[in-house]
């Protein structure tokens, strides 16, 4: 059969078929974003960096804040540490601890076999230096000669990956990078959320109420407006100071402006709608249409402003922590990362690329579905 | 059209009172202030600091005394630069902020407007996807990203330019922190002029010209006009910013512009610092959104101003 409908298959299918199911505005956009590839591929992304900034940290092998003090700044590499010229100084150190010599060291499989001597009997109990380390293990007595002056030990190599490499007090970037990404999306999923909350109901108020207390209620948003943006969160910072979460649900409360111009402009256009005339003549209570009429219906809008919110949330968390009135240590975002990366970019650059990498890439896709989904919800553009 | 920017100017003053206002009363409210340090001064010694400051005036006589010297064009000595004024540093710090600002902005408008408009006339080939790619690129990378790589690569692996520090204004110093500043406003302008390029491509004067055969440069002069409202809407406040510096760029760089007076102010409560930032930032924004309208009046002939 053929794709073209002539006039008597047409009219054989309306007589037979069941009645045609409406397409919602909601189905509509999700198949036109669906199509966008753009959008689609950044949905798969995006969904991929979350879950393993929830997941990640758990499955790398290493606390956030677990400090390795023999790794400190080693570059990321996909091999495991030790790197076999890291051992030889390692012995080294380890046995001018324990007051001997190093007479011979090998290293077969994942077991160093080194062979120590020193002018007076070596104390046993000086191996547990070897455990203290990050490269070894419990070592191991095989043979002791000249009266304990002598002394083969095996000791286990203790493996350890390091992926994205460590960072300058000796933790693992790439736990670090991943539990970054939870602080960072947190933020910017919980300020939007506030944002868009007082936004909506202030616009959407504001809007429909109309007359004097919508001159009112706009006039205070024209004035926050004009005030130095930054000036606000600073002064926020100041007053909340290291409690993030207070922070960011107050950047959240200074972010609504937008929301509130934009939501108030769908509803003025939305008030004057049959529907509306209707609900009003049946009597439903202000709140009521409110919830049922005006706000799904000016929710096209708010979803593409609030997919573009998310990454300037997150940009402004990352430039607060850059400034470093952000998040405090041991706990990190992608913006701390970075600042940090910054600071060490001569020497230890995959201190910078690997969070900004996520960081971008995240902006990326959360700017492309942004724009995807205002193509998708535009009546205008079918 | 005088007499609407001297209605305009009028206007804005008690928006600058507002702001003046909420801003005096908001840092005063933050705990701590500026004479703290992290060994605290001698009881006698910040009295008397206090004192000289007039801080232990009430704080509606504070605000009295900063109202009546604002009159007179006076913004106050500076409690973090001692022997400063804060009128002197704002005199030694605002045109190096400027002349970066402008010079970025200069860029944005010229190479962001090019690579729109020719993004537009290939929309959907490859040189669209490029620009468009390289606009969120420019969106999406932190200037403290962009600024410390390229530190690295015209600094130190090339040695082309110096890596930092101001050098009384030689023009190599200001190559890389123009650059970093550029940057983001190429992409949001070069993304605009595209947008709204396509928009007016598809309006019936330009279709009209373009099936006259007219040569490019005409269509391209017509069909501007019509996108560059948008853009210039955008470029108001993006010139307030960019003209009264970036902390980022400053710091990253060491450049004795204003940008980082904000935050330097903020958090040793410079009082009189933080007022003044917020006040010539105000201004700023104030006098853009007036020239934007103005500007509208000489694009399209349809706005009028009486």
């Amino acid at each position: 059969m053929s794709d073209v409908s002539t006039p008597d298959t047409v009219a054989a299918a309306l007589s037979t078929s069941a009645p045609v199911k409406g397409r919602s505005l909601w189905a509509d956009a999700r198949t036109r974003l669906v199509r966008n590839r753009a959008a689609l591929a950044s949905i798969v992304v995006l969904t991929f960096v979350a879950i393993a900034c929830i997941v990640g940290p758990l499955v790398t092998g290493h606390d956030y804040d677990q400090v390795y003090q023999d790794y400190v700044r080693v570059p990321a590499q996909w091999q495991a540490y030790p790197t076999p010229d890291q051992i030889g100084p390692a012995v080294d150190r380890i046995a001018s601890r324990m007051r001997a010599k190093v007479e011979s060291q090998q290293v077969t499989g994942d077991t160093l076999r080194v062979t120590l001597t020193a002018p007076r009997a070596i104390d046993e109990r000086l191996l547990v230096y070897f455990e203290r380390s990050d490269l070894f293990r419990t070592a191991k007595v095989v043979e002791k000669a000249d009266e304990g002056k002598k002394l083969v030990a095996d000791v286990p190599i203790k493996r350890n990956h390091f992926l994205f490499g460590t960072d300058s007090n000796g933790r693992d970037l790439l736990t670090r990078t991943l539990f970054a990404g939870r602080i960072s999306l947190a933020i910017g999923v919980l300020a939007t959320t506030v944002a868009i909350l007082i936004g909506v109901l202030w616009g959407a108020t504001a809007g429909y109420l109309g007359g004097r207390i919508d001159n009112l209620m706009m006039r205070a948003v024209d004035v926050l407006y004009s005030l130095p943006f930054i000036f606000f969160v600073i002064l926020l910072v100041v007053f909340f100071g290291r409690n993030f979460v207070l922070m960011f649900l107050a950047v959240g409360a200074v972010e609504w402006l937008d929301m509130a111009r934009i939501v108030r402009g769908q509803t003025l256009s939305i008030k004057r709608q049959e529907y509306v005339q209707a609900a009003e003549a049946l009597g439903v209570t202000t709140g009521g249409i409110l919830r049922r009429h005006v706000i799904p219906n000016t929710l096209g809008p708010v979803v593409v402003y609030m997919t573009l919110l998310v990454p300037k949330v997150i940009l402004l968390e990352s430039f607060l922590s850059f400034l470093g009135l952000g998040v405090q240590e041991p706990m990190t975002s992608w913006g701390v990362l970075i600042a940090e990366g910054a600071k060490n970019i001569q020497g230890s650059t995959w201190m910078l690329v690997f969070p900004s990498i996520f960081l971008t890439g995240t902006l990326f896709c959360l700017n492309f579905i942004g724009d995807g989904l205002r193509d998708a919800l535009d009546p205008k553009d079918r | 059209m005088g007499l609407y920017v001297i209605r305009r100017l009028l206007s804005a003053i008690p928006t600058l009172f507002l702001i003046v206002t909420i801003s005096f009363f908001l840092i005063r409210v933050a705990p701590g202030g500026p004479f703290d340090l992290e060994r605290p001064l001698e009881a006698k010694v910040m009295e008397n600091l206090r004192k000289i400051y007039q801080l232990d005036q009430p704080l509606w006589y504070q605000y009295w005394l900063y109202l009546s010297a604002l009159m007179r064009g006076d913004l106050g000595p500076s409690f973090y630069f001692r022997d400063f004024t804060i009128g002197e540093l704002f005199a030694r710090g605002l045109p190096i902020s400027m002349r970066l600002g402008f010079t970025a902005l200069l860029l944005a408008v010229v190479v962001g407007g090019t690579l729109g408009v020719i993004a537009a006339f290939r929309q959907n080939q490859p040189t669209d996807y490029a620009v468009v790619g390289l606009a969120t690129f420019g969106i999406t990378v932190p200037t403290f990203v962009v600024a410390p790589i390229l530190q690295i690569v015209f600094g130190l692996t090339l040695s082309w330019f110096p890596v930092g520090g101001w050098n009384d204004g030689a023009v190599r110093n200001t190559v890389l922190p123009i650059l970093t500043l550029a940057l983001p406003q190429v992409a949001v302008v070069a993304r605009m002029t595209r947008a709204a390029m396509i928009e007016v491509l598809r309006s019936n004067h330009v279709r009209t010209l373009r099936a006259n055969g007219l040569p490019l440069p005409v269509i391209v002069r017509h069909a501007l006009r019509g996108a560059a409202l948008p853009v210039v809407s955008y470029l108001g406040p993006a010139a307030a910013a960019l003209l009264t510096g970036s902390v980022v760029v400053e710091t990253i760089f060491g450049i004795p512009g204003i940008g980082r007076y904000f935050v330097e102010g903020a958090l040793n409560r410079d009082y009189t610092l933080v007022m003044g930032t917020v006040i010539v930032i105000a201004i700023f924004v104030l006098v853009f959104n007036l020239l934007v309208d103005l500007v509208y009046a000489l694009i399209d002939p349809r706005v009028r101003y009486e």
